[in-house]
């Protein structure tokens, strides 16, 4: 059988996403980021959402996420993703909103705009990419760093007496009553990631259907920040992560 | 007939602003400016205009809120006083590298610090010279009376949105405070989602299948267009020098010695006038409207015939830098102030004219 017999639109199985541009991405080699921003949107076109749709992109490794969604985006100052789509959404109350945001950006500097966005139960999705570690800025301690984990700012490993304790930001979200779902997915399997994307459209249509906001931590890899090959990041996030940030719903309202 | 009210400057700016057809305000309380947010509140212009009125959990998050609701090419605006605006500074400084029109007040009050909620104008540096990072200039208007409160809304605004740039009321504790006459301004409409597709092609709106996506940023990394974007912004703070520039004369043509001052000292300076007169002294005053653009082509022009300038504010010497970089020289200007939140009378001003200037 010939090439060209093969390839051919009938048999395809799988393809790039349709909102996907050809940008050649800045992320590191097995960075979660990649694949988060695939299911980003599929789920959008899968929704039929795309001409409705604005994403709120963060300062951390994802600032230039709106050069790879082909949708409008508002790039945000650090930490203040959860304020921007608060007006984006209330002015705008037919549109579909969300921020995407790391763990420095969410649970360090814009912890106050976190929780207040959510605690008015904005009807937006967060998107938090949770990788332990302040990326863009070359793998200093984020909040959420683990006790002993090292960082270039915690040379020797997260010290509580120093530090204090990493904090499961999402665990405090779920206890506001704004919240109308908050979740922990993964994306380093293939099963993780079709899980993942169902969470996310469930996310997406809690938006639109006013019932709150709905937050979705990915817990994930930082190969760069962390010293270590993609395939290393991956098992060291199941064996460390992922007891201290347990994969599920913390909440999920039907 | 017309719309007479008798109210505070405050409450002037919330009724301009909801009769402007403003799409969203986001503000945090504070003295002395918080009748604004009140006034809203208890209006409910949510069941009438449209317009979305949300107190923010802090002046941070506020401005930010102003820089989504302006991405979307709302009318959006916030309000603070002193200490609140120096936390909206980052906003600012990202609202004007975006290039996003919103309006801001702040209701001065004595610094630094937690300083006092009595009345002062120490933050013209702050609002003139930048306050936030990066070459960026604020439109700055400086009411002198509860109607310019009320009419700044609409300047403001249609300003913001001619430049795609922020811009600001600058006002302080009295303005805010006091009550006056003031005629209120027409009710207008809030724009469709058509008009803003429309007049504000780069608003992020939704991408339709007929143009582009739209991305609101200030980030760059390549020096080469940032740079080419700095020219662009530099480019239209030139063209807003050459033809927004906004100053009142009061019995200048005659005048011997000049008073510059704006807002509420200006209100004061203009007794001061009329007492001089009464003494004999050929004295008049320039009111710079416009805090930037400054009128520096007026103070010039006077400069060359006055026999010296007194810059007149309720700070430590801040404007009266600008209008000797204006006067370049040609006559004696000094500066004359009252700080932490005193406010001086038309007599001290007479005072100080007659010790800074006339005394041979
Ligand atoms: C006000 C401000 N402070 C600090 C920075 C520098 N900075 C840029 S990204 C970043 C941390 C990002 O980490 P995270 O949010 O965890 O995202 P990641 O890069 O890991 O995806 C910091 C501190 C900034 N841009 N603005």
């Amino acid at each position: 059988m010939e090439l060209t017999e093969i390839i051919k639109p009938e048999n395809q199985v799988y393809g790039k996403p349709r909102l996907m541009n050809d940008n050649p991405m800045h992320y590191c080699p097995g960075c979660s980021h990649g694949v988060i921003h695939k299911l980003i949107a599929e789920v959008i076109d899968d929704m039929g959402m795309e001409e409705q749709t604005i994403g709120v992109s963060p300062v951390g490794c994802a600032v230039f996420a709106y050069n790879y969604i082909d949708i409008d985006w508002v790039e945000a100052a650090h930490g203040r993703a959860p304020a921007v789509a608060t007006a984006l959404k209330r002015l705008n109350r037919e549109k579909m909103i969300f921020t995407y945001q790391g763990d420095g950006d969410l649970a360090a500097i814009g912890t106050a705009e976190t929780i207040h966005a959510v605690n008015r139960g904005e009807n937006i999705v967060i998107v938090f990419v949770n990788n332990a570690i302040y990326g863009m800025t070359g793998g200093q301690m984020a909040p959420t760093t683990l006790v002993g984990m090292p960082s270039s700012t915690c040379p020797y490993g997260r010290d509580v007496a120093l530090n204090g304790y990493p904090l499961k930001i999402a665990n405090l979200l779920a206890q506001l009553e704004g919240a109308c779902m908050v979740t922990r997915q993964s994306v380093q399997t293939a099963a993780a990631v079709r899980k993942a994307k169902k969470t996310l459209r469930k996310a997406f249509e809690n938006s639109m259907a006013g019932k709150g906001t709905s937050v979705v931590e990915f817990v994930s890899t930082c190969s760069s920040g962390w010293k270590m090959t993609p395939d290393q990041s991956n098992k060291w996030m199941e064996a460390h992560m992922f007891p201290f940030y347990p994969l599920g719903d913390l909440k999920n309202t039907e | 007939m017309e719309d007479i009210k008798l109210m505070k400057g405050n409450e002037a700016i919330a009724y301009a602003a909801i009769r402007y057809g403003t799409d969203g305000y986001f503000g945090y309380p504070i003295t002395p400016q918080s009748e604004i947010m009140e006034t809203l509140m208890a209006e409910m212009p949510w069941e009438t205009t449209g317009m979305v009125v949300l107190q923010a959990e802090s002046e941070v998050a506020a401005i930010n809120m102003v820089y989504g609701g302006a991405a979307s090419g709302k009318r959006v605006m916030t309000s603070s006083s002193s200490p609140g605006i120096s936390l909206k500074l980052e906003g600012i400084s990202y609202i004007a590298g975006a290039e996003l029109p919103c309006l801001i007040v702040n209701v001065m009050r004595g610094g630094p610090g937690l300083g006092t909620i009595q009345p002062s104008q120490a933050d013209y540096f702050q609002t003139v010279k930048g306050g936030g990072h990066g070459d960026y200039r604020l439109i700055t208007l400086a009411p002198y009376s509860v109607q310019e409160m009320a009419d700044f809304v609409a300047l403001g605004f249609d300003l913001a949105f001619k430049y795609s740039n922020p811009a600001m009321i600058l006002a302080d504790g009295i303005i805010g405070q006091m009550m006056e006459k003031v005629v209120l301004p027409p009710y207008r409409q809030r724009k469709t989602e058509a008009d803003i597709r429309q007049e504000s092609p780069w608003a992020v709106q939704g991408k339709l299948q007929d143009r582009k996506v739209n991305v609101i940023t200030s980030l760059e990394l390549d020096p080469a267009i940032m740079e080419e974007n700095n020219n662009r912004f530099q480019a239209k703070y030139r063209k807003i020098e050459e033809t927004e520039v906004r100053c009142e004369e009061f019995q200048c043509k005659d005048a011997e010695y000049l008073l510059v001052a704006f807002g509420s000292s200006a209100r004061i300076c203009q007794k001061a006038v009329e007492l001089a007169r009464e003494e004999g002294i050929r004295l008049g005053l320039l009111r710079p409207i416009t805090l930037w653009p400054f009128p520096k082509k007026t103070i010039e022009a006077y400069g060359a015939q006055a026999k010296g300038m007194l810059s007149v504010e309720l700070n430590a010497g801040q404007m009266v830098e600008d209008v000797r970089l204006a006067v370049n020289g040609q006559t004696k200007v000094e500066h004359f102030g009252r700080l932490g939140g005193v406010v001086f009378t038309p007599d001290e001003i007479i005072a100080a004219l007659k010790e800074k200037l006339l005394k041979p």
